[in-house]
């Protein structure tokens, strides 16, 4: 599986002829702190890449999630909603959900430039 | 921790003993009797008052010492306003009692919004809004209702910078928009480019903060208001900050066709636990005839046919306005603007004081709040924002505000208000500089911090994962 990031520090992992699945970045999980709920969409709502599709709420803050993908929901990870410290212990083998539609990569980056990248600043 | 009134409970005790029933008894119909007696604890006078003292004492607030929480304004509120608002006049009437016998109330409430209106420069206030957020949730209202009354009915979107209060685009959702978030150029403003890319005629507003989470006042904020008005849409400004700029320049001098106040914030009211708010919004004249029914012009209760209808019971938390409206007065339009500049300075004399000690997010002088980053700290020392909150606990002085805004990374966000002395904020920047020096010695003692306050450090995390919201007694 390729995974792609966003600027908003989420990945999509692509892979020929599967749904693409979106999680967020090991960045992210740092500096959102422990994360304690996970507000997911459901399984069919429509999801625009550039768009939030649920949100994150750590001790510090709610943030959006902002899809790297656009097309249908086709599967939600319930493990987070019982278990949101998932994300903070193995963001990148978490799966926050799988989106049957298309990716415009050329709005997001790969793996080695975004891990590059000075995300403080 | 303190016991619970529940748990001091003892059968059968009582605080008062009251004398033999000599009445003749009336039977009321069955259905609408109690089964049992409704479950109060069984306490003495005495251990009631023992339990709220003991309480009180656990309590922390303006009255108790330094409370610089950014963007909350937690000045000392004078106790001149608290002796107006418990005269009988204002403290032993009724919302249901006939206007003519509360004339008193009403002048009150008419003088007190061409006060307001005098300080944003707007036409006219409803004094209903419970507070600062309900407030926002009104003022959309009106905007949604201006829109629609011009049968502008595409507009959907309202615009919220990146710096903005986390409640204006949770109002914007509630009011039944979707939001179009902007960013922050490099000196803390509305990127204005952003903005126009992002204006359409879906739009149905711009919600700002001036002077914004930053403490920055947005030197292109006539611009904006332009291009928004341009494009058909309104400009709603969140009065959180307002006491950067009480009678120095007004919002609508600016170009906000809407505002609301936080007077419990700017007009020195109780907050914070310690009462309820007031978040009065005020208009331009295209959006009088919206205003909430219950609003009070020329001491009469108006009632608009347009009107977006009542956003709560009666007229708003009138004695909170009773106290804002005893200390304008005190105060005087000079007065005002003195507050308005000692908080700028005070602001402005704290972060030259700490600039050394802790980077400053945008190191441009600030309004009435500025904020820090604890980045570089944590990066050192592994001690973070929210240990060094911690710590300043064991000193006796509240936390600044922290993690916010969201754009500064281990942020500290620092308000003094006017109304804190020289002494008080040298003491405060004195303890933080002596935090950080404790954060690359003994990382440790901070982790665990603090160490004499009633409760220990909680553990957040699984208070949030795993919230207990009930108890069995």
């Amino acid at each position: 599986m390729k995974r792609m990031y966003a600027h908003t520090h989420e990945w999509a992992g692509l892979e020929e002829g599967k749904d693409v699945v979106v999680g967020i970045s090991d960045y992210a999980q740092i500096a959102l702190g422990d994360i304690v709920f996970v507000n997911l969409p459901t399984i069919g709502d429509p999801v625009t890449q550039g768009e939030s599709f649920g949100d994150v709420e750590s001790v510090k803050a709610v943030s959006d999630l902002i899809s790297p993908v656009s097309g249908k929901v086709s599967a939600i990870n319930d493990a987070l909603l019982s278990a949101p410290e998932l994300l903070n212990s193995d963001p990148l083998n978490t799966w926050v959900i799988k989106v049957e539609g298309s990716v415009d990569e050329s709005l997001l980056m790969d793996e080695a430039t975004y891990l590059a990248l000075d995300k403080d600043h | 921790m303190s016991a619970l009134i529940f748990e001091r409970s003892i059968k059968n005790r009582r605080g008062i003993t009251l004398p033999e029933f000599d009445c003749p008894e009336v039977h009321l119909d069955e259905n609408i009797v109690r089964a049992a007696a409704p479950r109060l604890a069984q306490v003495g006078e005495v251990d009631v008052v023992r339990h709220y003292m003991e309480l009180s004492r656990n309590a922390f607030g303006v009255d108790n010492g330094f409370y610089p929480l950014g963007s909350c304004t937690m000045k000392y509120n004078p106790k001149l306003n608290e002796q107006t608002a418990s005269l009988p006049g204002f403290s032993d009437i009724h919302p249901l009692q006939s206007p003519d016998s509360v004339k008193g109330a009403l002048r009150l409430m008419s003088e007190l919004s061409q006060q307001l209106c005098e300080v944003t420069g707007m036409d006219g206030f409803t004094l209903q809004p419970s507070a600062g957020a309900h407030g926002e949730f009104t003022g959309l209202l009106l905007i949604h209702a201006y829109h629609e009354d011009r049968k502008d009915v595409k507009r959907s979107k309202v615009i919220v910078p990146d710096s903005a209060h986390g409640t204006n685009p949770a109002s914007a959702n509630m009011a039944g928009y979707s939001i179009i978030n902007v960013p922050s150029n490099a000196e803390g403003g509305v990127d204005v480019e952003a903005l126009r890319s992002v204006l359409s005629d879906e739009v149905a507003a711009l919600m700002l903060t001036n002077p914004n989470t930053l403490g920055l006042f947005d030197p292109n904020i006539e611009e904006i208001a332009k291009m928004v008005h341009e494009a058909g849409g309104l400009v709603y400004y969140d009065g959180a900050n307002l006491n950067a700029i009480m009678g120095e320049v007004r919002p609508g001098d600016m170009g906000f066709d809407v505002v609301h106040l936080n007077l419990h914030k700017t007009f020195s009211t109780p907050h914070g636990g310690g009462g309820p708010g007031s978040g009065p919004v005020g208009v331009k004249a295209h959006l009088l005839p919206y205003l909430p029914d219950g609003t009070v012009v020329k001491e009469k209760f108006i009632a608009n046919e347009k009107s977006i209808g009542r956003l709560r019971s009666f007229y708003g938390n009138f004695l909170v306005n009773v106290r804002a409206y005893t200390y304008i007065l005190s105060l005087g339009s000079n007065g005002l603007k003195e507050a308005s500049y000692n908080a700028v300075l005070n602001a402005n004399y704290m972060m030259a004081k700490l600039k050394d000690h802790f980077p400053v997010a945008y190191p441009v002088p600030c309004m009435h709040e500025f904020v820090l980053s604890l980045q570089k700290l944590k990066d050192e020392t592994g001690v973070n924002a929210k240990d060094m909150c911690k710590g300043l606990l064991d000193y006796k002085v509240h936390p600044p505000t922290m993690y916010f805004p969201l754009i500064v990374h281990e942020a500290l966000m620092i308000e003094p208000t006017e109304t804190e002395s020289k002494e008080t904020m040298d003491e405060f920047i004195r303890i933080l500089i002596e935090l950080k020096d404790k954060a690359y010695t003994d990382p440790e003692y901070l982790h665990n911090a603090p160490y004499t306050t009633p409760i220990k450090r909680v553990d957040d995390v699984l208070a949030a994962r795993h919230p207990v919201l009930k108890a069995v007694l």
